[in-house]
């Protein structure tokens, strides 16, 4: 797979990542290296595959419904979890005004 | 089964309108669905968060069985497909209210496949039913929230939603009018809260729905659809919904071609608009979330789920329609859970279902009605109202005399036989009192008594009244009634 | 007294539990050392007062007569990747430059609560992602191998550079690393030390910040395999927070080591035998099939046809995968934020993303974001994902014949930094070995076998069946018995 500058463009802005003009025309033809490489697993027979879902045979765990069991995994903590925010107020993340 | 003859007028021509609701709903927990923090309505800004709600550097997700056990409730409850092997799928999206930057959904594999809900759209004819289709239920989290009118630069974000378990209730598009779907969204409310999977409180956003609304020309094939996002009232749905359906038709009728796009509805105005924010959130990269394993289902769990389904409204509805209790009058008791679960029991206390449906259809719901109360605030308990109807039945009170006690329980609270014995409320079918009464209402109206022995039958009534009133309204009707007739004759 | 950095973990905790030094002794000597080597550039933060304080506890508690807790008195290197309370913690990326957590994770707390000390942050590759610790935000790490007359830097591996050139260098007597595609396992063989990963659901993930979930695996690095069982041992267990965790109990690896492997059947995979592979490695390889024989092991050629899809198939998953999980670094709730003149929301995610991601990261992130988008998901991820069905089955019949693989763990030695840096699938190459045990979740590890010819280590890779850590930790041991491997980098920071 060839991928051209607007492809890369296209796949930033929905990564979110600002780039360049240059940056797109410099990862063009990178990805495409990378993705013409990886693409030799069409050449594989698949044909009734099941996609892995787990590597270890494991079941998944359900918890039971109880308010901060683990105080780790729990609420009433918003000093703590605010505390590396690089913008807050009145108890509130804050970001640049969103119209909706 | 019944279709909907309603049409949109336009020029050129009738359109039908194509209708189908993604409904979300809150599913009844202590806790959020991959976190242990709590989910209580109006908190403090940010102070039901974990860390892994905050998504912070290396949080990891566990599911909570209760929200599962819910939404499995949910799709036995309409009767639907439960998959015993279900997937969770990340749905990827930048967006301030979505800490992860994706949102853990079911695409590919939901818990709930194929159901039906049935509706009764016209409520003075709960026998004209119409089923709609429910395509799946997946489980998914809810995104926090968003404030814009907090600062001039700025929007605030409190993440206390952020990770509550939803139920995504997806119907067909087998709506044809707004009154289809109000009766849709009524009978799905009152599903989740018959089995206790959804508290149903709009107001709060415990339910909200994404409306999908296209228009055609009857028996062409379906329009291109809007979706018209979280409108939280039932009323305000169908008002989506008529809004939308006339503009699209307009948009067309112009010239113009209806774009699938995401909607806002606005409360105010009653209008909707196409909404910017989402523009370009089109392509959502679903794929498994690789932090948790497939959901996998025993037989032990799903006999669990289903042995403990109450009796839901269509179940109870037939019930009371076989008590001998009016079609109408049981639809409007099986409308709501507390009502229904209050009027179950009156039945049980004794009362006989006829008379006590007749009595809690008019006079108790009356009474919550002008008093502003709800069911579960009413002033009269089951039992006592079962003694006040045992008293009506056995002749103690008369019906005007039981409306009277009925009032003075509501204020009081007290029970009917202390208010009759208090207030010597008792009926009497004691022939010489009354006989007394009569000759003396007789003695007292020459003229009506002659009008009536000249043939002015319609005088009987009057006579009654007299009597009635001069007995302080404890005289037993039917005694009345036997002793004037012989004494005028 | 001998020079205390020379020991490593076991013969700390031995000789803090007999009394023959102290833990602050220990505590000091390595906070020395540390402090002495910025040159390697594997430390990103310094802790020497958390060291101390849990030499501190080590030694009261002999003091007043207690049981020492399993690794009482051992200070170890954490890998940038495990979130510590209180503590810078970055992956290594400018985009957490700043955050410091307030929890730890579940690994690093099993650590403490076994009584090791934190002598410091271990940088590493941005986010797990490169095979050189050339991608790190905070400056190359540096080997402290070189080649013979040379003073070019050399790579230590990746992306637990950091971890395996403090643990190479005397830094430290053992450090965390994490595993996704051979993350502990190739800085281990570039460094001469010993590394395993073990089962995928073994370690919790829960605080560890993520690349890729599915692969993703913490595990010890060490100087030797005794070390790596003690380590192991303890960062191991059952963690409710983390769904993927394996309710197992952790077996008591150190005490179950043994070199004889008699009765054992070691797997050689042919399809291991790749072409431009350096003489060097493949006759290390065979002195290794002889050591295990030697170690009475039955040496039975095997077959893994689908090995050379494992990268192509890795390099699908691990990056849509990555593309998911660094989506939370948005300048919201912790770490970078960039918010140009009259940005919006939507642009300040781009800006903040663009300034804070390093370009292997970006590339991994836009790899994946294809991959995942409309149209091509089942093309390249579902395809992935049976492919790495196919791998994993590989290896279950490989277990019909065979205990345990052996194969090299890397197609080279160290390299030059820079040497590869300009080619990303170069780069990715250097992982041909490891990916496919990652991909099938299991347990594998590294262990020195010899020198090339300039005098770089050389690593073995054993490959074991699923929650077979023992299997693979003693052919490590016979290995490690036989192969005689005492070099050491001469000490030139
Ligand atoms: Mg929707
Ligand atoms: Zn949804």
């Amino acid at each position: 797979m060839s991928v051209d500058t607007a492809t890369v463009k296209k796949v930033a802005a929905l990564a979110r990542i600002a780039i360049t003009d240059e940056d797109a025309s410099r990862l063009a033809p990178e990805l495409s290296n990378i993705l013409g490489w990886i693409e030799q697993l069409e050449g594989v027979d698949t044909a009734g595959v099941a996609p892995m879902t787990a590597v270890i045979p494991n079941q998944l765990r359900l918890r039971d419904d109880v308010v901060d069991a683990d105080p780790l995994t729990g609420g009433g903590i918003r000093d703590s979890l605010m505390a590396n925010a690089p913008q807050a107020e009145h108890g509130f993340f804050t970001v640049p005004k969103v119209i909706e | 089964m019944t279709e909907s003859s309603y049409r949109i007028q336009g020029a050129t021509g009738e359109w039908e309108v194509v209708i189908g609701l993604e409904v979300h709903a809150q599913v009844t927990s202590n806790a959020k669905l991959f976190s242990g923090a709590a989910t209580a309505f109006g908190a403090e800004p940010n102070t039901q968060v974990s860390l892994v709600d905050a998504a912070m550097p290396g949080m990891l997700p566990v599911p909570n069985m209760e929200c599962i056990r819910q939404a499995v409730r949910t799709g036995m409850a309409i009767d639907a497909e439960i998959n015993r092997w279900s997937r969770f799928d990340r749905k990827n999206y930048f967006y301030a209210d979505l800490p992860q930057g994706y949102q853990i959904s079911q695409l590919y594999h939901p818990l709930v496949g194929e159901g039906a809900i049935e509706i009764s759209p016209d409520d003075k004819n709960p026998d004209a039913t119409k089923t709609i289709g429910v395509e799946r239920i997946h489980v998914e989290q809810d995104a926090g929230k968003l404030m814009h009118d907090q600062h001039p630069t700025r929007s605030y974000v409190d993440l206390n939603r952020s990770g509550v378990a939803l139920m995504e209730i997806v119907s067909r598009p087998d709506m044809r009018s707004p009154a289809e779907a109000g009766a849709y969204l009524r009978k799905l409310r009152a599903i989740l809260r018959y089995v206790g999977s959804c508290d149903g409180n709009m107001e709060e956003g415990s339910m909200r729905a994404d409306v999908n609304v296209s228009v055609r020309k009857p028996g062409d094939d379906l329009g291109t659809r809007t979706e018209t996002k979280n409108v939280n009232s039932v009323r305000f749905v169908m008002a989506a919904i008529e809004y939308e359906a006339k503009r699209q038709v307009e948009l067309i009728e112009d010239g113009g071609r209806v774009v699938q796009e995401t909607r806002l509805f606005n409360v105010e105005s009653g209008t909707t608009r196409s909404m910017r924010s989402k523009e370009d959130a089109h392509d959502y990269r679903y794929f498994p979330d690789p932090d948790l394993l497939p959901l996998e289902l025993d037989e032990a769990f799903l006999a669990a789920c289903r042995a403990s389904l109450p009796e839901l409204p269509d179940a109870k509805r037939k019930r009371y329609e076989a008590l001998g209790i009016s079609a109408y009058q049981a639809d409007v008791l099986t409308a709501e859970v507390e009502a229904a679960r209050w009027f179950d029991a009156l039945l049980e206390a004794g009362a006989k279902p006829v008379a006590a449906a007749n009595w809690t259809t008019s006079e108790l719901f009356g009474a919550l009605n002008r008093g502003g109360h709800d069911i579960a605030q009413s002033p009269v308990s089951p039992a006592q109202a079962a003694e006040l109807l045992a008293l009506v039945a056995d002749g103690t009170l008369s019906g005007s005399l039981a409306k009277q006690v009925f009032e003075v329980m509501l204020e009081t609270g007290d029970a009917p036989a202390k208010i009759v014995e208090d207030r010597g409320l008792k009926q009497t079918s004691d022939t010489g009192a009354i006989e007394a009464v009569i000759a003396e209402v007789i003695a007292k109206n020459p003229n009506q008594l002659a009008q009536y022995r000249g043939g002015k039958e319609t005088l009987f009534g009057f006579f009654v009244g007299q009597t009635m009133k001069a007995m302080g309204g404890k005289a037993n009707p039917a005694v009345v009634n036997d002793l004037l007739k012989k004494a005028l004759s | 007294m001998a020079d205390l950095t020379d020991l490593g973990v076991a013969a700390i905790r031995d000789g803090v539990r007999s009394g023959a030094f102290s833990a602050v002794e220990v505590a000091d000597a390595f906070i020395v050392k540390v402090a002495k080597a910025k040159p390697l550039n594997a430390f990103l933060v310094e802790t020497p007062d958390a060291a101390l304080a849990a030499a501190r506890a080590a030694d009261t508690a002999r003091a007043a007569g207690e049981t020492l807790k399993p690794l009482a008195g051992v200070p170890i290197g954490m890998k940038d990747l495990f979130c510590t309370k209180g503590v810078a913690t970055t992956a290594a990326s400018h985009i957490l430059e700043g955050f410091v957590p307030t929890y730890e994770s579940t690994v690093s707390q099993n650590l403490w609560d076994a009584g090791a000390g934190m002598l410091g942050k271990l940088n590493m590759d941005q986010f797990a992602m490169g095979s050189s610790n050339e991608t790190s935000a905070f400056g190359n790490v540096i080997s402290p191998w070189r080649r013979p007359g040379s003073d070019a830097p050399l790579a230590p591996g990746g992306s637990s550079g950091g971890s395996s050139s403090a643990v190479a260098a005397g830094l430290c007597p053992g450090a965390t690393g994490t595993d996704t595609g051979g993350s502990i396992r190739q800085p281990a063989a570039f460094t001469g030390i010993s590394g395993i990963k073990p089962t995928y659901g073994r370690c919790s993930r829960w605080g560890t910040i993520a690349f890729a979930s599915s692969l993703d695996q913490a595990g010890p690095m060490a100087r030797d395999v005794r070390d790596c069982a003690i380590l192991l041992e303890a960062m191991a267990g059952f963690d409710a927070k983390d769904a993927t965790s394996l309710r197992q109990d952790v077996p008591r690896w150190e005490a179950g080591l043994s070199g004889s492997l008699a009765g054992k059947r070691v797997g050689v995979p042919k399809e291991y035998r790749v072409d431009g592979m350096p003489e060097e490695i493949e006759a290390l390889w065979q002195a290794g099939i002889d050591w295990l024989r030697d170690a009475g092991a039955e040496i039975v050629d095997v077959s893994l046809p689908h090995t050379k899809y494992a990268l192509p198939a890795y390099y699908i998953i691990a990056p849509a995968e990555a593309s998911s999980n660094l989506a939370r670094y948005d300048g919201v709730r912790y770490g970078l934020r960039e918010l140009p003149e009259g940005a919006g929301l939507q642009d300040m995610y781009a800006a903040t993303r663009a300034a804070g991601f390093g370009p292997e990261v970006k590339r991994r992130i836009m790899i994946g974001t294809y991959v995942l988008s409309a149209g091509f998901y089942d093309a390249y991820y579902t395809q992935a994902q049976k492919v790495r069905t196919l791998i994993a089955r590989d290896f279950e019949r490989a277990w019909e014949s065979c205990d345990v693989l052996l194969t090299p763990t890397a197609p080279s030695a160290a390299f030059a930094l820079g040497e590869k840096s300009a080619d990303p699938i170069a780069m990715y190459l250097n992982d041909v070995f490891t990916v496919p045990s990652s991909l099938a979740g299991l347990p594998a590890m590294s262990v020195p076998g010899g020198l090339d010819k300039q005098g770089l280590p050389l690593g073995l890779q054993i490959i074991g069946k699923p929650l077979d850590e023992q299997g693979v930790l003693n052919a490590g041991l016979a290995i490690e018995q036989r192969a005689g491997f005492t070099a050491r980098p001469q000490t030139w920071w």
